[in-house]
């Protein structure tokens, strides 16, 4: 468990950094309810933008955004909702993206960002 | 780029749509979708593809991926649109320029490790992609040989995904181990003119005179005789009569067996007129064509300008034999399916035998016949009358023993070619001005119209009809085949001679002589 935690860690550290070098504000992370977690929550312009990220160190089991399942959706958009509800933000609009972070051997890591996945 | 298109072929029939395939990228979780009216075996080319991609070393998209066939409304099948829907995804990817693949058109089934596989009907599409204007044809490199027939477009043959994907970027190409060859679900000897020759058979005047006549004038043609007679030997000769197919014919009778899958890799147009022998116990959708999604030509077609032989003729379902009749009449065959509707060209010369009856000996002197009347007239009524009706000749064959001893030895296939030749080159210049290239195929009205025949020989038939021995439709086909005679003899028009011997060839009476002749009491027929 603890390499799997370590490298899901370092891998939330660089979507983050992407993140705030691609003109997001990074709102909070590792944001927790009884519903789930929250990867990173973040605000583009009037964009609440909730962030899945995913982490993993080849592709032998797939890409990481492929693991991401209907279900893992619906729970990301019931969990925007209790952000909101805990909230002051009034965003014009909502968003959930995935960021994928692959650490493949040999290759400096890549993180690949798809906006709007629902 | 994030859309990119690219071109290939559906086939409904032998006629062949261009059909656009889009793939559009874009943001979203990773997922295929395949839409435009895609059948089963075309919706696994989303699988196919995302493994042959991956498999030639290149990159899948991570992304929402939505490949369109364009027209949606017309409903695509085969497997064929692999190689079109992975260089468009490609493409899309920005894993191609998309300025290569302009103006080309792509067919070929993949393989999950990036082989190309060979498809059916290659011709048919490589056709329909010349006709639409296209430059360049990428195809399997089992179907280069039938695609290079097509005139006017430039055929590229691949092996692989990775073997195009080295000639649009223009890199080395990789070798490939050359493909296997699917197994042909038809065996080669069905379309193969036997390499037979007419001198093989001795005797046999009356059953030569029949051949030649229905060689030289496409008619249709009905052998009986007792078993081991010679009638099967007779009908593979026949094929070997008529000329060479036009330029035309050919490519048409090779795009239907393209189609087919009877061409072999390194076909060749089909240069010969075709000789079907489809076994008497042939399914009714054998033999005229059908098959739910990708509609097949059937025998009929495959005997496009060829002959179509069908041995022990009164064996077959009638129902299926009396399916004929209305392909014998058009020259062509339109099968109706749910999901379209196909139409083939089938113009053949139907070359029908049978036993006398069920225990062979009917009307032979050596044996005596065992059959009940019941049985016999069952056994007759198999072939129906408006079959029967459309065949212009009808021979009794006897075994070669009786008949061996009428001396001259016999012509080869040469000598009687070259007649059936001249008659024909005789039958084209008459109808110089008209679609119509054969005696066979004139209708009665123009014939009558404009090539009337004297007045001793319309006499003659006149009389023949009167008496009940020749039907409205009779008396019309016996004048085609009075015109054949006459071009074999070369003749400038038919005497009451020729008249004679077309009237006598039809009802089946044996050949004698005019000055013998005395009329018949009641009707043969």
């Amino acid at each position: 468990m603890r390499t799997s935690n370590t490298v899901g860690r370092y891998g939330e550290d660089l979507a983050a950094r992407y993140l705030s070098t691609h003109g997001f504000a990074v709102l909070e992370r590792n944001w927790r309810c009884e519903l789930g977690e929250i990867d990173i929550v973040a605000r583009e312009g009037d964009t609440l933008v909730v962030c899945e990220v995913k982490t993993r160190r080849g592709l032998n089991y797939g890409s990481p955004a492929e693991s991401i399942t209907y279900r893992k959706l619906a729970t990301l958009r019931k969990l925007a909702g209790r952000w909101l509800q805990t909230h002051e933000l009034r965003p014009a609009e909502i968003r959930i993206d995935i960021i994928s972070v692959l650490f493949d051997r040999n290759t400096p890591p890549s993180v690949d960002h798809v906006r709007g996945a629902s | 780029m994030t859309l990119a298109q690219t071109w290939s072929v559906a086939l409904v029939g032998l006629e062949g749509h261009l059909v656009e395939v889009e793939a559009d990228i874009a943001q979203g979780l990773p997922k295929t979708t395949l839409i435009g009216l895609p059948d089963t075996s075309l919706s696994e080319a989303r699988d196919r593809v995302r493994a042959a991609v991956v498999n030639s070393g290149e990159r899948f998209p991570d992304r929402k991926v939505t490949i369109g066939l364009s027209p949606a409304t017309l409903p695509k099948t085969g497997s064929h649109y692999d190689v079109a829907i992975a260089l468009s995804l490609l493409t899309a990817a920005g894993a191609v320029d998309p300025g290569v693949l302009r103006r080309t058109a792509i067919i070929g089934e993949l393989g999950l490790d990036g082989r190309i596989r060979e498809v059916r009907g290659a011709l048919a599409m490589t056709l329909a992609a010349a006709r639409a204007g296209f430059d360049r044809i990428v195809v399997p490199d089992l179907n280069v040989g039938e695609a290079r027939l097509v005139p006017g477009i430039e055929v590229y043959g691949a092996r692989s995904l990775r073997q195009v994907l080295a000639l649009l970027r223009g890199t080395e190409i990789p070798d490939e181990a050359p493909p296997r060859a699917e197994p042909r679900l038809v065996s080669e000897s069905l379309i193969r003119v036997p390499g037979v020759d007419l001198d093989d058979v001795i005797g046999q005047r009356e059953g030569r005179r029949a051949i030649e006549a229905a060689a030289a004038g496409g008619h249709h043609l009905f052998l009986h005789g007792p078993p081991g007679s010679g009638k099967t030997m007779l009908a593979e000769r026949l094929a070997g009569l008529m000329p060479d197919l036009s330029t035309d014919d050919s490519l048409e009778v090779s795009a239907v067996h393209s189609l087919a899958g009877l061409l072999t890799n390194d076909a060749e147009l089909v240069l010969r007129p075709p000789f079907i022998a489809p076994h008497h116990t042939a399914s009714l959708a054998s033999l005229v064509g059908g098959g739910s999604g990708m509609l097949r030509p059937g025998a009929i077609s495959c005997a496009h300008r060829g002959v179509l032989f069908i041995d022990e003729a009164p064996e077959m379902h009638p129902l299926t034999l009396d399916t004929l009749r209305q392909p014998l009449e058009s020259g062509f065959v339109e099968i109706h399916r749910a999901v379209a509707v196909a139409k083939f060209p089938a113009r053949f010369m139907l070359v029908l035998a049978a036993n006398p009856c069920p225990c062979g000996l009917s009307g032979t002197r050596e044996g005596i016949c065992s059959c009940s009347p019941q049985h016999l007239a069952r056994y007759r009524q198999r072939i129906s009358g408006p079959i029967k009706d459309r065949l212009d000749i009808q021979r009794q064959i006897l075994p070669a023993a009786r008949t061996a001893a009428e001396g001259e030895p016999p012509e080869s296939t040469a000598t009687v070619a070259a007649r059936v030749q001249a008659a024909r080159d005789r039958q084209l210049h008459r109808y110089r001005d008209t679609a119509w290239t054969l005696n066979s195929e004139i209708p009665g009205p123009v014939l009558r119209r404009d090539h009337p025949l004297d007045k001793a020989s319309q006499r003659l038939l006149e009389d023949h009809y009167t008496a009940g021995r020749l039907t409205a439709r009779g008396f019309d086909r016996v004048v085609r085949l009075t015109w054949t005679l006459a071009d074999l003899a070369g003749l400038p028009a038919p005497t009451v001679e020729q008249t004679h011997e077309a009237f006598q060839l039809r009802s089946g009476e044996p050949l004698t002589p005019l000055s013998d002749h005395r009329p018949l009491k009641g009707p043969t027929q």
